[in-house]
C-alpha cells in the first residue's frame, strides 16, 4: 500500500506541494484540506488585479479544479484541521472526520493581526488575506468612497494604489515616523511616500488608531490616540500577520513564532513537514533562522518537502526575494538586510529608477530595486554567491551590473 | 484555443490545448508541466518562466518589452530565441507553437 500524504492548508504552499509530489513521481493518495471554499490560488494579485477587476478566482487558481481529481488529490474545501495525534498519526478535522497519514505537511499559513481596539467588529473594518476579504474590500472602493488604511506596509500601500485607480480616496495611517518601517530602508520609504502623494494618497504618520467609530454598526471613522478622527467608509487593517502554528504547538512540535523546520522543511517530528508562511526555517546564506511571508518562500519549501518525501535531491539553496507593484513602479527585493554596515543608493530616486544595496563589508546582503531589473537580477546572484564587490563600482550607475559582478 | 507543445529539457513532450487569452506560461503551469516555475505568477518579476521559442514562431509571439528584455539579459542560458513565457499571450494564431524549456530556471 502506498503511503498517504495529508496536506493541511490549501494556499500557495499546500497547493504547490501537492502538484510537485505528482511531478516528482509520488503516486500514492494525497488529501489536501483547506479552510477556504476554493482551491489554491495566487494571493499577491488580491491587493492589485483583483481589486481592479482584472482577475478573479478562476484566473488566479494555481490549477484548474479538475486537476485535483484527475491527479488523485482529494481536495477538501471548507474544512479545518483541529488536532494532530502524532502517536496514532492521525489528524482530526472540524467536520468530525479523522484522517490517517504517513506524512503530514502543515501549510496553515498566517493570519492578519487584529487591532484590539473598540469598534474592531464594526462592518467595514476589513483585512486582506483571502479572496473573500478582497471581494469585501473591492465592494468598498469606488468613486466617492474613502478608504482608511491602518498600517503603511506593502499590503496597505498596494491597496491604497488600487483604491486610487478605482477613483476612491485613500488615507494611510502609520504608527511609525515613516512608511514600510519594518520592511524597507528610509530611501525607499521616502520614494513611495512621494509616489503615493503624487497620486493623491494622504498620510498620517506617527499616529496610532485608538478606536473605530461607527453608526448603525458600520464604520464612519478611525479615531486616533490624540483624538483626531479620520472619516472613512471602510478601514483596511494591514499591520502584519501571525503564523497559524497553534495546531503544531498543541501537538508538541517545536515552534518559535512559526513551526521550526530544517532544510528539508521537516519539523521536530520526522513524519511532519511545515512549509510557507507558518514555517520558521534556516536560511544558510545568512546563517540564521527566520520566518518569511512570500510566494517564493512557499514555493521553495514546497520543493524541499516534496523532494524529501520522494527521495529526490533537495533544491539548490535559494536567495529569497519578493516583489511589489504600485502604480507604474515595479519593486523587486532580493535578500534581507541582516548585519548591514552600509546602505548604498545606485541611481537617482528622482528619476524613478534606482536601487538600494545593503552591504556587509564587501558582500551584498540585500537589494531593493525600483524599476531596475539588472540591479535586481545581478544583486540576487551576488547575494547568493557571496562574491565580493567594489563599492565604488556599485555606486556608479555608469558601470554596468555585469561589470560590477565580473 | 491553440495547440502548444512544451518540450522539457530531457525531451519529454507535452502537447496541450491552451485557451486564447492565457499566457504560454499559464498553459504550462495549469497543466503541471515540469520546468516552468513562474514564481511571480506572471508579473514579469522573476524570470523563472524562461523558454526557447521555435525559430519558425518567433515573429508570431510578438515583441519583447523593455522589462522582459532586461530581465532576460540576466537569466541563465539565454539565447536569441529566449522569451519569458508569461509575456506571450496565446491567440488562435499560435496554434502549433513549440517551446523548449531550459535545464533550470535559476
Amino acid at each position: 500500500m502506498s503511503a498517504h500524504i495529508v496536506i493541511v492548508g490549501a494556499g500557495h504552499a499546500g497547493g504547490t506541494a501537492a502538484a510537485l509530489l505528482r511531478q516528482y513521481g509520488f503516486d500514492g493518495p494525497i488529501t489536501m484540506v483547506g479552510e477556504e471554499p476554493i482551491a489554491p490560488y495566487q494571493r499577491p494579485p488580491l491587493s492589485k488585479a483583483w481589486l481592479k477587476g482584472e482577475a478573479d478566482a478562476n484566473s488566479l487558481a494555481l490549477k484548474p479544479l479538475e486537476f485535483y481529481a484527475e491527479n488523485n488529490i482529494d481536495f477538501r474545501p471548507n474544512v479545518k484541521a483541529v488536532a494532530i495525534n502524532r502517536g496514532a498519526k492521525t489528524v482530526a478535522l472540524s467536520n468530525g472526520e479523522t484522517l490517517s497519514y504517513d506524512n503530514l505537511i502543515l501549510a496553515t499559513g498566517a493570519r492578519p493581526i487584529q487591532l484590539p481596539i473598540p469598534g474592531a467588529d464594526l462592518d467595514g473594518v476589513l483585512f486582506l488575506r483571502t479572496a473573500e476579504d478582497a471581494e469585501k474590500l473591492k465592494a468598498a472602493l469606488g468613486p466617492g468612497k474613502r478608504l482608511a488604511v491602518v498600517g503603511g506596509g506593502y499590503i496597505g500601500l498596494e491597496a491604497a494604489a488600487s483604491a486610487r485607480a478605482l477613483g476612491a480616496e485613500a488615507v494611510v495611517i502609520e504608527r511609525e515616523q515613516r512608511l514600510l518601517a519594518r520592511v524597507a530602508c528610509e530611501q525607499l520609504s521616502s520614494f513611495f511616500k512621494a509616489k503615493h502623494e503624487a497620486n493623491g494618497v494622504e498620510f498620517v504618520l506617527a499616529a496610532s488608531a485608538a478606536a473605530f467609530k461607527g453608526e448603525n454598526g458600520k464604520i464612519t471613522a478611525v479615531v486616533l490616540e490624540d483624538g483626531r478622527e479620520i472619516a472613512c467608509d471602510a478601514a483596511l487593517v494591514g499591520v502584519g500577520a501571525r503564523p497559524n502554528d497553534e495546531l503544531a504547538a498543541d501537538a508538541g512540535l517545536e515552534t518559535a513564532r512559526g513551526v521550526v523546520v530544517d532544510l528539508e522543511a521537516r519539523t521536530s517530528d520526522a513524519a511532519i513537514f511545515a512549509i510557507g508562511d507558518v514555517a520558521h526555517r534556516p536560511m544558510p546564506i545568512y546563517d540564521r533562522m527566520f520566518r518569511m511571508e512570500s510566494v517564493p518562500n512557499a514555493l521553495e519549501q514546497a520543493k524541499q518537502a516534496a523532494s524529501a518525501i520522494t527521495g529526490r535531491a533537495p533544491p539548490a539553496g535559494e536567495t529569497p526575494w519578493q516583489w511589489s507593484d504600485q502604480y507604474d513602479v515595479k519593486l523587486q527585493i532580493a535578500g534581507y538586510p541582516f548585519d548591514v554596515d552600509q546602505i548604498l543608493v545606485r541611481g537617482d530616486p528622482a528619476s524613478g529608477k534606482f536601487a538600494v544595496f545593503h552591504l556587509k563589508g564587501d558582500q551584498v546582503q540585500a537589494v531593493e530595486a525600483v524599476n531596475s531589473p539588472p540591479e535586481f537580477m545581478m544583486g540576487r546572484q551576488l547575494i547568493g554567491n557571496r562574491k565580493a564587490v567594489s563599492r565604488d563600482k556599485l555606486a556608479d550607475p555608469n558601470v554596468s551590473m555585469k561589470e560590477v559582478a565580473a | 484555443m491553440a495547440k502548444i507543445t512544451y518540450i522539457e529539457h530531457n525531451g519529454t513532450e507535452h502537447a496541450l490545448d491552451v485557451k486564447s487569452g492565457l499566457s504560454v506560461m499559464e498553459g504550462a503551469v495549469k497543466n503541471n508541466v515540469p520546468g516552468i516555475d513562474a514564481d511571480c505568477g506572471g508579473a514579469c518579476a522573476c524570470a523563472t518562466c524562461h523558454v526557447y521559442v521555435d525559430e519558425a514562431w518567433l515573429a508570431k509571439t510578438g515583441e519583447k518589452t523593455a522589462m522582459e528584455e532586461s530581465m532576460l539579459d540576466f537569466a541563465e542560458g539565454v539565447e536569441p530565441n529566449s522569451r519569458l513565457s508569461c509575456q506571450i499571450k496565446v491567440t488562435d494564431e499560435l496554434d502549433g507553437l513549440v517551446v523548449r524549456l531550459p535545464e533550470s530556471q535559476h
